[in-house]
């Protein structure tokens, strides 16, 4: 009974963060609601038993990605409203719907018809170990057996990722040369030289 | 009454649903970003939930590794952003429609 009750109360709260972040004009707003909106969303998982993931969710999500945005939203007028142009919204709402009918499809057919088996079934730690039954226990154990190569993979590409991010903003690229005429180019080269043989004397 | 798989592949498709919902109509590129979000999350509902009625960890395995995905599209996207802005002076999606390099 208590399960249903908070299953119904935080679907309710997330789906209603989430049309606020959709559908709001003020950034600031649709920022907030998506956060609490990804805090809901760790109930959920809690719930489910992945008490990792939840707690995952709520360190990465609300702490690092929020963050990020935030951090990212002082370069942009976030006060200012968001000046908004859709092209058809009855076409926007039909293409959505036949979407998501397909989505329903995807999801329920294999259910209906297959008969899956878990491969690593959970408390796996506790055949295994004869150690204290957790999720955190279980999650270690599989990814750092099985989804070893996956998990130094991921680790990589948060470290590439992390570089690139500073470099692309960091960086003074705020000229495209792509765009500029042959004389515009020789002249930025001959101001970069001028600044560069300035900075070794 | 017991909540079962089904509830929660429903939830998940309705936040995917809202989610695809903002991708179509934003023209904001921060915004499509935040839709871009809320669909990935809705994917690992739907993962955890599998995870929990069959059984299996495997499903909570993919939760954490689309986690680190949108994790690191975060920061690239977010990099390539502030660079559009700086050349541009607007992150709407109207100014990305010269494709000159």
């Amino acid at each position: 009974m208590f399960e249903v009750v908070a299953f119904y109360l935080f679907a309710f709260l997330t789906i209603a963060m989430f049309i606020i972040t959709v559908t709001t004009k003020n950034a600031l707003y649709a920022l907030s609601a998506l956060a609490a909106g990804m805090i809901f969303i760790s109930a959920f998982f809690f719930l489910l038993g992945a008490e990792f993931l939840g707690a995952v969710q709520i360190v990465v999500y609300t702490g690092a990605v929020m963050a990020l945005y935030s951090f990212g939203m002082m370069f942009f007028d976030s006060i200012k409203e968001i000046k908004e142009s859709p092209t058809n919204p009855r076409l926007t709402f039909l293409l959505t719907g036949m979407i998501a009918l397909i989505i329903v499809i995807i999801f329920v057919a294999p259910i209906i018809s297959a008969n899956i088996t878990a491969q690593y079934p959970v408390g796996m730690a506790a055949e295994l170990y004869g150690t204290i039954d957790g999720n955190t226990q279980d999650v270690g154990v599989v990814l750092f057996t099985k989804y070893l190569v996956p998990f130094e993979l991921a680790a990589v590409m948060l470290l590439v990722a992390m570089i690139s991010g500073i470099i692309l903003a960091g960086k003074k690229m705020d000229v495209s040369i792509t765009e500029l005429s042959e004389q515009e180019v020789d002249k930025l080269i001959q101001e970069r030289e001028k600044t560069e043989t300035k900075d070794n004397k | 009454m017991s909540i079962t798989l089904n509830d929660y592949l429903i939830l998940s498709t309705i936040i995917f649903m809202i989610g695809m919902y903002g991708v179509f109509r934003r023209t904001n590129l921060l915004m499509l970003f935040f839709s871009t979000e809320i669909m990935l999350n809705a994917v690992n509902i739907g993962m955890a939930a599998i995870s929990k009625f069959h059984g299996d960890l495997t499903g909570q395995m993919f939760a954490f590794f689309i986690i680190a995905v949108a994790a690191s599209e975060v920061a690239v996207g977010l990099g390539l952003l502030v660079l559009w802005y700086k050349r541009h002076n607007s992150i709407d999606l109207d100014t990305l429609k010269s494709m000159k390099g």
